[in-house]
């Protein structure tokens, strides 16, 4: 018995090793959204095309909508912006996934440019100046992903940037599983 | 001697106030519509986390978001909500990330009642070793066919050779 309390202390410095060890390899800005569950919250803004043009909630139509946050004043949206063409291009994923912009505190000027430089993979952008969408959605930064199921429900918010990695990793199966409860009919 | 402290002691001051002036924090020009309104809200800025930054309240950081966030808390605080709702407002949108002070939940409850538990795992260890009885005389205590061997060991070295009685006699007196 006494022998195995000398070993005590080394068990235990192994055991806080370990866990900061673990420690070191979690992103602090990973968070969960306290979104995640809840519905859709609603909004009355304009499209960033016409701004004449309000939009709402039931005109995000699809079975599967992801909504990504993008901005012109943020370096990571342009570094997304090819892998988002791939996702709106995608011939598997059309029929089930609609893409929309939220542009986020931005110029409409600027970022309509942008669209017409870099093409325009989203079904239309909502132009949310102010950011008070942004907010409801708790938003903090762009670029940012929802993925919004057919019951307008948000299931997923990724904050960082989208590439062929994150998206295998991190959206490939929730969209193979919404598209699959959609199918069963839940 | 006492000019030098004098001295001395002024020029602490003067650093103290110097580095409050040069640690800027950013400036909203709010108007509140009464004082208490104004204590409110110094009070919830500092009392919620900045959800971009990982350890600034919002009375601290100069990101957008945190700009956003104050104005959103000025203007919850000015149409009367109560600080409950306003809180319940951030922690709906942003999480319980944004609380400072976090809600006792089963997911807090190593948080806030970790610290207490380790105490009290310290003091029961403390008191544990205070209250073990002492190793008794009788234990130290040669058993009587102990002293036998070593008396013999003892002898045997004795007469071993000469090199090692200075030890043996050592080991003796012992």
């Amino acid at each position: 018995m006494n022998k195995m309390i000398r070993f005590l202390p080394l068990v235990l410095v192994i055991a806080l090793g370990v866990v900061l060890y673990r420690g070191l390899s979690l992103n602090p800005q990973d968070m969960p959204s306290a979104l995640v569950g809840k519905v859709m919250p609603e909004f009355s803004l304009t499209t960033l095309n016409n701004a004449n043009k309000l939009v709402s909630k039931t005109d995000l139509a699809g079975d599967i909508i992801l909504l990504n946050v993008w901005a012109t004043w943020c370096p990571t949206c342009k570094y997304e912006h090819p892998y988002l063409l791939d996702i709106s291009k995608n011939a598997q994923l059309s029929p089930y996934v609609k893409l929309y912009g939220l542009n986020y505190k931005d110029d409409r000027l600027a970022a309509k440019q942008w669209l017409t430089t870099y093409e325009d993979p989203y079904q239309f952008s909502i132009f949310d100046e102010e950011g008070t969408l942004g907010l409801d959605l708790g938003v903090f930064g762009a670029p940012e992903t929802f993925v919004i199921d057919h019951h307008g429900i948000i299931r997923k918010r990724f904050a960082g940037a989208i590439d062929t990695r994150v998206w295998r990793k991190e959206f490939e199966p929730l969209i193979k599983q919404l598209i699959s409860e959609k199918q069963q009919g839940k | 001697m006492l000019n030098k402290i004098i001295v001395i002691m002024l020029m602490s001051i003067i650093a103290i106030f110097t580095s409050d002036i040069a640690n800027a924090s950013p400036v909203d020009t709010f108007e509140f519509k009464d004082e208490v309104t104004k204590v409110r809200f110094q009070a919830l800025s500092k009392e919620l986390r900045c959800p971009k930054c990982q350890n600034q309240n919002l009375a601290d950081s100069n990101s957008p978001i945190a700009a956003d966030l104050r104005r959103e808390l000025y203007e919850l605080l000015q149409q009367g909500k109560a600080d409950s709702e306003v809180v319940d407002f951030m922690v709906n949108r942003y999480g319980e990330f944004v609380l400072y002070r976090p809600r006792v939940s089963n997911v807090t409850y190593i948080l806030w009642f970790g610290p207490a538990l380790l105490i009290l795992i310290g003091v029961i260890v403390v008191i544990v070793i205070i209250r073990k009885k002492p190793v008794s005389e009788e234990n130290l205590a040669l058993s009587a066919e102990q002293q036998e061997k070593l008396k013999q060991l003892l002898s045997e070295r004795v007469d071993d050779s000469s090199p090692s009685t200075s030890v043996s006699a050592k080991a003796d007196k012992e």
